[in-house]
């Protein structure tokens, strides 16, 4: 799962949709590993007016990169090192190992081996517990 | 052959074991047959601007994902195998397994989204509608070129130049067998033959190496407008529609 993903991801649960507690999903016990791609600077332009920067504060903190500004970049501010430092977090930092808990429920998704798995306790026919009834 | 999906079965259930189970058991064969994009999805995808993020519903073994360079896809589907798939051939997006009914992204944000190949099975009205409004509830909202747009495959009624030879006024439910060839078939995947929940059969029974084994998918038919009439009944709008080589599509938005 890359650091770019989790900016687009909530908890799967239909209650928490409209949760702000939901979002961003919080990692626990997150494993990293880096993947050296070529970075494309027309695409970290581009995509940074997408992304909903605070959430992407949390995450970043919550994996050891302290370094993000608290505010999103202008950008006249994107200079090689502020887009090569995006580009290493959003694109090649993949978690390969953890968990993804939402705030507000607390279910707890599972990353392994890089692939996270959404589905609910009902979807692998198991009785609903109580925050998901 | 026909399919009975209103049976006492609930849905869940019943895709449980004609979707899901047939499609982690022919992942890898099936994933060898599945290289070449669709002329209409390259389209969609290499006209997206830069830096645009979006959605792939039901990616399978992620031929979808690497055709623009320049944009993001996040890719899901129910069969952990087929991510599996699309997770090691090292794309720059990403994938990972998730319910196409509950997906776990947030509302309006995504610039679009595909979904090929994936609706027609779900084996209720309800959940075929469902799962459009999962898809396009994602999308940005807005008026016509203002919103997100969502590009839908379906397989057609109307295909009577295809081998199968459907057509108007053939059951709109059916089982499609997949052959899945000796060299595909796992070890251990002798119990799910069994297994009498899942209509698979070996070619000949009792025989201690099987030739081949063939499983039957559950697929849902459309018929012409059906799907443009679904896409209005999760509460989007067509922007285009069309048919292509035995398929329906409709890209479509929602206002929001």
């Amino acid at each position: 799962m890359k650091v770019l993903t989790t900016n687009y991801i909530t908890c799967a649960v239909k209650a928490c949709k409209s949760s702000s507690a939901a979002f961003p999903l919080h990692f626990k016990d997150a494993e990293l590993v880096q993947e050296e791609l070529e970075l494309n600077s027309d695409f970290i332009r581009n995509v940074l007016p997408r992304i909903e920067w605070p959430a992407l504060v949390t995450t970043a903190v919550e994996l050891g990169f302290t370094t993000l500004p608290s505010t999103k970049p202008a950008p006249e501010q994107l200079d090689e090192k502020m887009l090569q430092d995006l580009h290493t977090l959003l694109v090649e930092t993949q978690v390969t190992e953890g968990k993804l808990v939402c705030g507000n429920c607390g279910h707890e998704y599972n990353i392994h081996q890089g692939i996270a798995n959404f589905l609910l306790p009902n979807h692998l026919g198991i009785n609903l517990p109580t925050p998901f009834v | 052959m026909s399919a009975k999906p209103f049976a006492a079965v609930a849905p869940e259930q019943y895709e449980a074991a004609h979707v899901h189970q047939v499609y982690q058991q022919i992942a890898s064969h099936f994933s060898a047959t599945r290289f070449k994009p669709w002329p209409i999805v390259d389209r969609f995808l290499r006209e997206m601007p830069t830096g645009s993020v979006g959605l792939d519903i039901g990616c399978g073994n992620g031929k979808y994902l690497n055709v623009n360079p320049n944009i993001y896809m996040v890719g899901s589907d129910r069969s952990s195998n087929l991510v599996q798939i699309a997770y090691d051939r090292k794309l720059i997006h990403d994938s990972f397994v998730a319910d196409a009914l509950d997906l776990p992204h947030p509302t309006g944000r995504f610039d679009f989204a595909i979904s090929i190949a994936v609706i027609h099975h779900f084996s209720s009205p309800e959940r075929r509608v469902a799962s459009i409004k999962s898809i396009i509830s994602a999308l940005k909202p807005g008026p016509t070129g203002q919103g997100g747009k969502a590009l839908i495959y379906v397989w057609a009624l109307e295909q009577n130049n295809s081998r199968r030879g459907w057509d108007e006024g053939h059951s709109q439910d059916v089982f499609v067998p997949w052959v899945l060839s000796k060299q595909y078939i796992k070890a251990g995947s002798e119990s799910v033959k069994k297994d009498s929940t899942l209509d698979a059969e070996a070619n000949e029974e009792g025989k201690p190496q099987a030739k081949e084994v063939t499983y039957q998918r559950y697929y849902h038919l459309y018929r012409k407008g059906e799907l443009e009439a679904d896409v209005a009944a999760a509460g989007g709008y067509v922007l285009e529609s069309g048919y292509e080589k035995d398929n329906w599509w409709v890209i479509c938005g929602i206002v929001g």
